[in-house]
């Protein structure tokens, strides 16, 4: 397998004055194109730091990030990121909101005829098309998120990073909203890096499972993959037994690291 | 109080749509008793002040009526400016102007000055704002020229441009600049991680940021410095053209004041009162029309 996006040996510091942590040590990932990796550990085990670093909105101090065995190290929309409370520009409508990225990124490329077409075709995917001329403060929590998540396809990144994307949603929503993600990632194919605290979400969404060691200095810990067929129903899920045995795995990994920084 | 009263028009509008749309939402109010309401609405907002100033003329005028009093009551004000007041325009050469040309000339001052003081203070706010090390040079001395009191700056001004003209408009200018630099630099500076994370990932370049980010994002903030600015460019020209002369309100003023007209000070000062009320009216509405939706939910 040959890698589209690799972190090649990342270690990150952050110094501040004369202190100085260690915040990731010898990071090392590969994923291949259209992979759905899910990245979990608890908080301040540095898996933000981490997506930073792909999105390039933090520089590793050590070791780099290939993406098309090239070396990126700045922010670019080939890289775009769900952020977890939406970001939406409030004074932009919904449809301007996504404008923003598709203006940039096909000044050239597409006609503005093209662009306007190719935002309500973005929109559309999320489910979104009706909210077009609201502001962000006129519509849910989980729409604004869709939006985030139109923003962020309407870029056609080669690698979309989603942080905590359903964090901040009701139980409800969330479910929805991740069916619908599956969804895009079936219809799309894109490669996905996703940060997650929640182990359900995780083994539903990916097919690999990044788990963390607890900061400071943290690495990954171990690397489980999911072989569960797509697509994958909610319901049937809740009874499978690789289903549960990956769950299961991935929470002794959390819960013995969990009892381990307690003793600590 | 002037926002209220434009929001109340599209219901103004609904109002007359034709009836058959009526006919259709049962629920809605009819048109009659929704006036009903907002005449009652103005009632409360304009009834109070009304009375409240009443009663200030009947005290005034109960003061200054006996005799020996310094100043006059408001019956004789309007008997003694009546022809100020009925004729505004008039224009008889050099100073001998009507009030509204005073006024007008007062007002074309500080449009310059505050426009300048608008331009730049957004200007050195973002800078301030943006970069630590232009924060650490220049804040301090910002800090220490924004306590010097307007008119302070007026010799010097005079001294420079050896011109009344430039001078005032210097001194609106100086005056009027420090709250919206710091006002603007504070706006900057509480842009939101979020919003910087957007950008750089849509990767806008410098001046798209600035126009689509940065401005929209400090607005609120911006807006409550200009809208000081205004107030204080207007208490500035006033004292300022005391001293230069010229046409303007100011020495509109000063003149009566020289010949005793007390009633035409008077009638300035209400004059006064309601243009600087307008002015900064203007500005608040303006921020309300540009900031709509910049309130992050």
């Amino acid at each position: 397998m040959k890698p589209y996006l690799k972190l090649d040996h990342v270690d990150k510091v952050f110094t501040r004055g004369n202190v100085s942590s260690e915040v990731l040590k010898d990071v090392n990932l590969a994923l291949a194109k259209g992979e759905y990796v899910s990245i979990i550990g608890h908080s301040g085990c540095g898996k933000s730091t981490m997506l930073n670093i792909i999105a390039g909105l933090t520089t590793a101090t050590m070791g780099c990030v290939l993406l098309e065995d090239r070396e990126v190290n700045s922010p670019g929309p080939d890289r775009a990121v769900v952020f977890q409370n939406h970001s939406l520009l409030p004074w932009l409508t919904v449809y301007q909101n996504v404008q923003l990225g598709v203006d940039k990124v096909f000044a050239k490329s597409k006609s503005k005829a093209e662009r306007a077409a190719w935002i309500l075709h973005n929109l559309n995917l999320v489910q979104m098309t009706h909210a077009k001329d609201k502001r962000p403060s006129e519509i849910s929590g989980g729409m604004k998120q869709r939006v985030g998540i139109a923003r962020a396809l309407a870029m056609e990144p080669k690698v979309l990073l989603l942080d905590e994307p359903f964090g901040a949603l009701d139980a409800l929503t969330r479910a929805h909203l991740q069916d619908s993600v599956m969804a895009l990632h079936q219809k799309l194919g894109n490669t996905i890096v996703m940060i997650t605290h929640d182990v359900d979400e995780a083994v539903l969404l990916s097919d690999r499972i990044v788990m963390m060691t607890n900061g400071p200095s943290a690495t990954i810990g171990e690397v489980l993959d999911v072989p569960l067929a797509r697509p994958r129903k909610r319901l049937e899920l809740a009874t499978d037994p690789t289903y549960l045995k990956c769950r299961k795995r991935v929470l002794e990994f959390l819960y013995e690291r969990h009892r381990f920084v307690e003793a600590a | 109080m002037n926002v209220q009263a434009i929001k109340t028009e599209p219901a103004t509008a609904l109002a007359t749509t034709p009836a058959p749309v009526v006919a259709f939402s049962p629920k809605r109010t009819p048109a009659l008793d929704r006036y009903g309401k907002m005449a009652r609405e103005v009632a409360v907002r304009v009834v109070p002040p009304l009375i409240v100033f009443t009663l200030l003329m009947i005290f005034w005028e109960l003061v200054c009526r006996r005799a020996g009093s310094t100043l006059p009551p408001p019956s004789k004000v309007f008997q003694d400016t009546k022809e100020l007041i009925y004729h505004p325009f008039f224009d008889n050469g050099g100073t001998d102007k009507g009030l509204f040309w005073h006024l007008y000339a007062s007002l074309v001052r500080v449009a310059y000055g505050y426009l300048l003081a608008a331009v730049a203070g957004i200007a050195l706010g973002t800078l301030v704002g943006q970069s630590v090390w232009a924060m650490r040079g220049l804040d301090p001395i910002f800090q220490v020229l924004r306590t010097i009191p307007p008119l302070a700056w007026l010799p010097l001004a005079l001294a420079a441009f050896r011109d009344g003209q430039p001078s005032a408009i210097f001194v609106i200018f100086i005056t009027s600049i420090w709250p919206i630099i710091i006002n603007t630099a504070v706006g900057i500076r509480n842009i939101p991680q979020d919003y910087r994370n957007v950008a750089a990932v849509v990767q806008l370049n410098p001046v798209e940021f600035f126009t689509k980010v940065m401005l929209p994002a400090a607005a609120p903030y911006i807006f409550t410095g200009l809208r000081i600015g205004i107030g204080l460019s207007w208490l500035a020209i006033i004292a300022a053209e005391m001293l230069i002369g010229g046409v303007g309100i100011g020495f509109f003023i000063w003149d009566a004041w020289n010949s005793s007209h007390i009633s035409e000070i008077i009638l300035a000062l209400f004059y006064v009162g309601i243009v600087g009320f307008v002015l900064d009216r203007m500005i608040a509405g303006l921020g309300k029309l540009v900031t709509h939706g910049t309130s992050v939910s």
